[in-house]
C-alpha cells in the first residue's frame, strides 16, 4: 500500500512525475524514478527452491543478497531468453514496514522521462488480461501505453498470510 | 561519535548500579548478616543518588535517598537486615528503574506506598534491635545503666570503650580532586568522631615550576582521640578506600615510639573489648580488614585486566567486515589453487590462516558468559516464590559457558517463559511435595554447557513432570491433534510448543501473560536452535535449548545438487558416504539406507528442489542429525567445507522454510544454507500429503 500511496502523493504534489521506463516481454512499464537505486547488468542467479516464482531467485548485489523479481510471472507473460539489453533494476520498496532492496528483471531499460498526470488512466475493468489490482494506472504517451504497476500489490500477491497455510512445494 | 549524550551514559551506569543493587539484595536475602553485601548495596544506592542528582534525575535522587538512609541504618547496626526490608528495597529498585527510564512520569502514589513499606520494614527492625540491645546490655554490661530504647544512640561509653588514640595516615590518589574528592571533608568527618591533631606531609610537593595545581600531593597524619571503633574510622573513607592508601593504627595498645612503621595491629585485639552491641553490629568483614592488613605496601596496583566498553553496533560492523574479508579470502584461495603460482599460493594460505584467527578473535569478542543472563532469573525466582506460594530454589550451573551476546539477549524471554512454566505447572506446593516424599522446596536447575558447535541450556525441575495424557487431551480439545492420531511420547511433549496450545482457561498471573510456549519455539528456531523436552512422571521435567554458538559465521559443508550449490551446517553433519547402486535402485518404494546395522532414511535433494537435470552417476549421501534422528541427504557432489558467512534472506523469502539464510561463495555467486530441521519437517508433510492422495 505504501508504494501506492507514495505514487499517489507523487502525483498529488505535481502533475508530473519522473519515471524510469523499461520493457518486459514487449510491454513498457514505468517506475517512479526516485525508488530506483541502480541498474545492473545481469548477475549470476541462484534459484530458491520452494519460493514463489515471482521472486524465485537471489543475486549478490555487491555483498548484499537481494531477491530478484520477475514481473513476467505476475503478469502471466512468456518467459524470454536474456539478451544483450537485459538488465536488473534495483529498487527500494517498503515491505512490512522495513525498507527492502529488490532486483527487477527487465529486457531493456529505456530512459527516465517525465510522465504527465493528465495522460494517466485507471486500469479498465475489461480488456486487460492482467489482474487489475496489480496495475496502478495506464499512461498514454506518444501513442504507446505504459503500464505503471502497483509494486506493493505485486510483492504482496501470492504470499502466505501470517495466520494462513504456509506455501509448500508444489506436489512432485 | 565522540559526543555521547551524558544522560545516555548515566542511564548505562544506572542500569549497572541497579543490577549491582539487585544482586546484592538477592544475596542478602539468603545471608541476612552478610556485611559485605550490605555495604555493596549501600554504596550502589549512594552512587546512584549522587550521579542521579548530577545528571538532573532529581526525582530519582530524592527517592533513592530514602533507601540509602534505610540501608545506612542497617549498615550502622541501628536496624537489622530483614527479608521485609530486602523485599521493600527490591520493589523500590524497580521503581528507581522506572525513574531512570522515564523521569518525567507521575509516580507520587506509587512512591508513597513504596516508602511506607520501606519505613515499616526498617522500623520493625529497629525496634527489634533496640529490644535485643537492651536485653543484651542488661545481662552483660549492667554498669552501663542501659535503658530500653527504640531509637539507637551511639554506644554508651563503658569502661571498655573509653576513648582510645588512633593514628590515621592517609593519602589520596593524585587525581582525587579532579574527580571531585575533597580531602577537607574527610578531615571534618574525622573531627566529628573526636579530638584531632592533624599534621601534613608535604614532602611529595614538587617545585613550583613543576607543580600541577589540580593534582593532590599532600598526605595527612591524624592523631584522633575517639571512643569509636576502627570501623567508624574506616567508614569515613568508605567511598574512596579502593583507590587510596589508608593506615589506621591504634596507639593505645602500642608505645608511642613505635609510631612510625607500625605493623597492622591484630584485629581481634582492637575489637575484643567492644561492648556487645558493638561487636554484634560491626563485625568487621574480611573485606574491610584486608586493605588495612595490607596497608603497609601502598595499594597502587590497580586491577591489571582493563576493559573497554564498546557499543554493540560497532562490534557488529567489525563482524561484517570480517565476514567480507572471509569471503574475499576464500575467493583468493580459489584463484591461488587454480593457478600455478607457488608464491601466490603461499601468501594465500597465510592470509587464510590470518583470517581464520581474526574470525576466532572476533567471535571471542562477542562472547559473554551466560552467567550474566542467569543472574536475572534469581530475581524471577524470588518473585515467583511470592506469587505462587511455592518454595523455589533456583540452582545455576555452567555460568561461565560463553555465548554470542546477541544470542544471549534473545534467550532471555524464552527462558523467563520456561522458568515461569516450570514454577507454575511443574513444581508442586510444599504440602504435595512432602506427601510425595520430596523436600518442600522445589528445585529449578538452570544449566548451560557447550557441546560441539552448540550450547545447551537446560531448565529442569524436580516437580511432577509433564502429564502426556493431559497434554494430549488438551491438544485434542484445541484441535491440534485428530482424536485417533498416534503420537509418540516425544511428539506429545512437543505439543506444548504448538501455537494455540496454551489455553486462556488457565490464566494465572504467571501463565496468562499473553505469550505462549510457541513463542519460545519461534525464538529458538530463529536462532537456528532446537528444543528437547523430557519428562519423568512424578520426578520432574527438563527442557533443553540447543543453540548454535554464533549467528554470524558457521562452518558449512558445500554440496552441489543439480547445477546449484548449497551449504549444510557442518555441526549437523555426521558422516558422508556414497550411495550404493543397490540402495539407489531399491529406493523406489522405500528410501532407507543401512548404516552399520541401523536404518537411516534418506531424502533426494534433487527431488525436493526439483532440479530437473539428470543425476550424477555416483550419488553421495550426507548423513545429518536432526535432534535424535538421523537423515541422509542425497546430493550430486560434495565440494568440501566452507567458512559460511550467514546473510539473512530477504523478507520476501520469509515463507521459504527450508533455508535458514544464504551466503556468498568465493566466486561471488550465492548459495543457500539448508535448515535441516525444517527441511525434514517439510518433506514429512509432503509425504503425508502424497500418501493421503494415494
Amino acid at each position: 500500500m505504501t508504494t501506492a500511496l507514495r505514487t499517489s502523493t507523487a502525483w498529488a504534489q505535481a502533475d508530473q512525475m519522473e519515471a524510469l521506463t523499461f520493457d518486459v516481454s514487449g510491454e513498457t512499464f514505468a517506475l517512479e524514478a526516485s525508488i530506483v537505486r541502480e541498474i545492473l547488468d545481469l548477475l549470476p542467479e541462484t534459484n530458491v527452491p520452494g519460493a514463489r516464482p515471482f521472486v524465485g531467485a537471489l543475486v549478490n548485489f555487491r555483498g548484499r543478497i537481494i531477491p530478484l523479481a520477475d514481473i513476467r510471472f505476475a503478469f502471466g507473460m512468456a518467459r524470454a531468453e536474456p539478451t544483450i539489453d537485459s538488465r536488473i533494476i534495483v529498487v527500494e520498496i517498503e515491505f512490512e514496514g522495513a525498507p527492502c532492496l529488490v532486483g527487477l528483471r527487465a529486457d531493456k531499460v529505456n530512459e527516465v522521462r517525465t510522465l504527465a498526470r493528465e495522460n494517466a488512466e485507471p486500469p479498465p475493468r475489461v480488456g486487460m488480461k492482467w489482474r487489475p489490482e496489480l496495475v496502478e494506472c495506464l499512461i498514454k504517451q506518444d501513442g504507446a501505453v505504459i503500464i505503471f504497476p502497483d509494486l506493493q500489490a505485486l510483492f504482496d500477491a501470492g504470499r502466505s498470510k501470517p495466520d494462513g497455510e504456509i506455501i509448500r512445494y508444489p506436489k512432485p | 561519535m565522540s559526543a555521547l549524550d551524558p544522560v545516555e551514559i548515566f542511564r548505562v551506569e544506572a542500569a549497572e548500579l541497579l543490577e549491582q543493587i539487585e544482586q546484592g539484595l538477592l544475596d542478602l536475602d539468603q545471608r541476612l548478616d552478610d556485611r559485605e553485601q550490605i555495604d555493596s548495596v549501600f554504596r550502589g544506592l549512594h552512587t546512584l543518588k549522587g550521579s542521579g542528582a548530577m545528571f538532573g534525575f532529581d526525582a530519582l535522587a530524592a527517592f533513592t535517598h530514602h533507601c540509602e538512609t534505610a540501608f545506612d541504618q542497617v549498615r550502622k547496626g541501628h536496624a537489622p537486615a530483614t527479608r521485609e526490608l530486602v523485599a521493600a528495597v527490591l520493589a523500590a529498585r524497580d521503581h528507581m528503574r522506572a525513574l531512570v527510564e522515564d523521569p518525567s512520569g507521575d509516580y507520587a502514589g506509587q512512591e508513597t506506598a513504596l516508602l511506607s513499606q520501606l519505613h515499616a520494614a526498617i522500623q520493625v527492625g529497629a525496634i527489634q534491635v533496640g529490644a535485643t540491645q537492651a536485653g543484651a546490655t542488661r545481662v552483660d554490661a549492667p554498669q552501663a545503666g542501659a535503658k530500653p530504647q527504640a531509637t539507637p544512640e551511639p554506644p554508651p561509653a563503658t569502661a571498655d570503650t573509653a576513648a582510645r588514640q588512633w593514628r590515621i595516615r592517609f593519602a589520596l590518589p593524585p587525581n582525587a580532586m579532579v574527580n571531585g574528592v575533597n580531602p577537607l571533608a574527610y578531615l571534618d568527618e574525622l573531627r566529628e568522631l573526636g579530638a584531632c591533631e592533624v599534621s601534613i606531609d608535604d614532602s611529595a610537593v614538587p617545585p613550583l615550576d613543576q607543580l600541577d595545581p589540580t593534582a593532590l600531593h599532600l598526605q595527612w597524619t591524624v592523631r584522633l582521640e575517639t571512643e569509636h571503633g576502627r570501623s567508624e574510622i574506616e567508614d569515613v573513607f568508605l567511598f574512596v578506600v579502593d583507590d587510596m592508601v589508608l593506615e589506621i593504627d591504634e596507639m593505645g595498645a602500642w608505645p608511642l615510639e613505635a609510631l612510625s612503621p607500625a605493623p597492622a595491629p591484630v584485629e581481634s585485639k582492637a575489637e575484643a573489648p567492644a561492648t556487645p552491641q558493638q561487636a554484634a553490629a560491626q563485625p568487621t568483614s574480611p573485606k574491610t580488614a584486608a586493605p588495612q592488613a595490607a596497608a603497609t605496601p601502598p595499594k597502587t596496583a590497580r586491577r591489571s585486566v582493563e576493559s573497554v566498553r564498546v557499543p554493540a553496533d560497532r562490534l557488529d560492523e567489525l563482524m561484517d567486515r570480517v565476514g567480507e574479508l572471509v569471503i574475499a579470502q576464500s575467493r583468493l584461495s580459489q584463484i591461488a589453487a587454480a593457478g600455478l603460482n607457488e608464491e601466490l599460493r603461499a601468501v594465500s594460505e597465510e592470509i587464510e590462516n590470518l583470517s581464520n584467527e581474526l574470525r576466532g578473535t572476533m567471535m571471542v569478542l562477542r562472547m559473554v558468559p551466560v552467567g550474566t543472563l542467569f543472574e536475572r532469573f534469581r530475581r524471577l525466582a524470588h518473585d515467583l516464590q511470592r506469587e505462587t506460594g511455592k518454595q523455589i530454589e533456583l540452582v545455576t550451573e555452567g555460568e561461565s559457558t560463553e555465548m554470542d551476546k546477541t544470542v544471549i539477549e534473545r534467550l532471555a524471554d524464552p527462558l523467563v517463559h520456561i522458568i515461569r512454566n516450570s514454577a507454575d505447572h511443574g513444581l508442586e506446593t510444599p504440602e504435595e511435595r512432602q506427601a510425595a516424599g520430596k523436600p518442600p522446596a522445589g528445585r529449578i536447575t538452570l544449566a548451560a554447557r557447550q557441546s560441539g558447535g552448540e550450547v545447551i541450556i537446560s531448565v529442569s525441575d524436580d516437580g511432577r513432570g509433564i502429564d502426556c495424557a493431559r497434554v494430549r487431551a488438551k491438544a485434542e480439545a484445541n484441535g491440534l491433534v485428530a482424536p485417533g492420531q498416534v503420537l509418540s511420547e516425544k511428539e506429545a511433549l512437543h505439543m506444548i510448543f504448538q501455537p494455540g496450545f496454551s489455553t486462556a482457561a488457565k490464566v494465572t498471573n504467571l501463565s496468562g501473560r499473553g505469550v505462549g510456549m510457541d513463542v519460545v519455539k519461534k525464538t529458538i528456531e530463529s536462532l537456528r536452535g532446537a528444543i528437547d523436552v523430557e519428562s519423568w512422571p512424578g520426578e520432574g521435567s527438563e527442557i533443553g535449548l540447543r543453540i548454535p554458538l554464533t549467528l554470524a559465521i558457521i562452518d558449512g559443508l558445500l554440496v552441489r545438487v543439480g547445477g546449484a550449490r548449497y551449504v549444510i551446517p557442518l555441526a549437523a553433519v555426521e558422516e558422508c558416504l556414497e550411495l550404493s547402486l543397490e540402495d539407489d535402485a531399491k529406493s523406489r518404494g522405500r528410501s532407507l539406507l543401512s548404516l552399520r546395522g541401523s536404518l537411516v532414511p534418506f531424502l533426494r535433494l534433487r527431488e525436493i528442489f526439483q532440479t530437473g537435470s539428470p543425476p550424477d552417476p555416483h550419488q553421495k549421501v550426507v548423513v545429518v542429525a536432526t535432534g535424535a534422528e538421523r537423515v541422509g541427504l542425497v546430493v550430486d557432489q560434495i565440494i568440501g567445507d566452507h567458512q559460511t558467512v550467514i546473510k539473512s534472506m530477504s523478507k520476501l523469502h520469509e515463507d521459504v522454510e527450508t533455508f535458514s539464510g544464504a551466503t556468498i561463495l568465493g566466486d561471488g555467486s550465492v548459495a543457500l544454507i539448508l535448515d535441516i530441521v525444517n527441511l525434514v519437517a517439510v518433506r514429512q508433510d509432503q509425504e503425508a500429503q502424497m500418501r493421503a492422495i494415494a
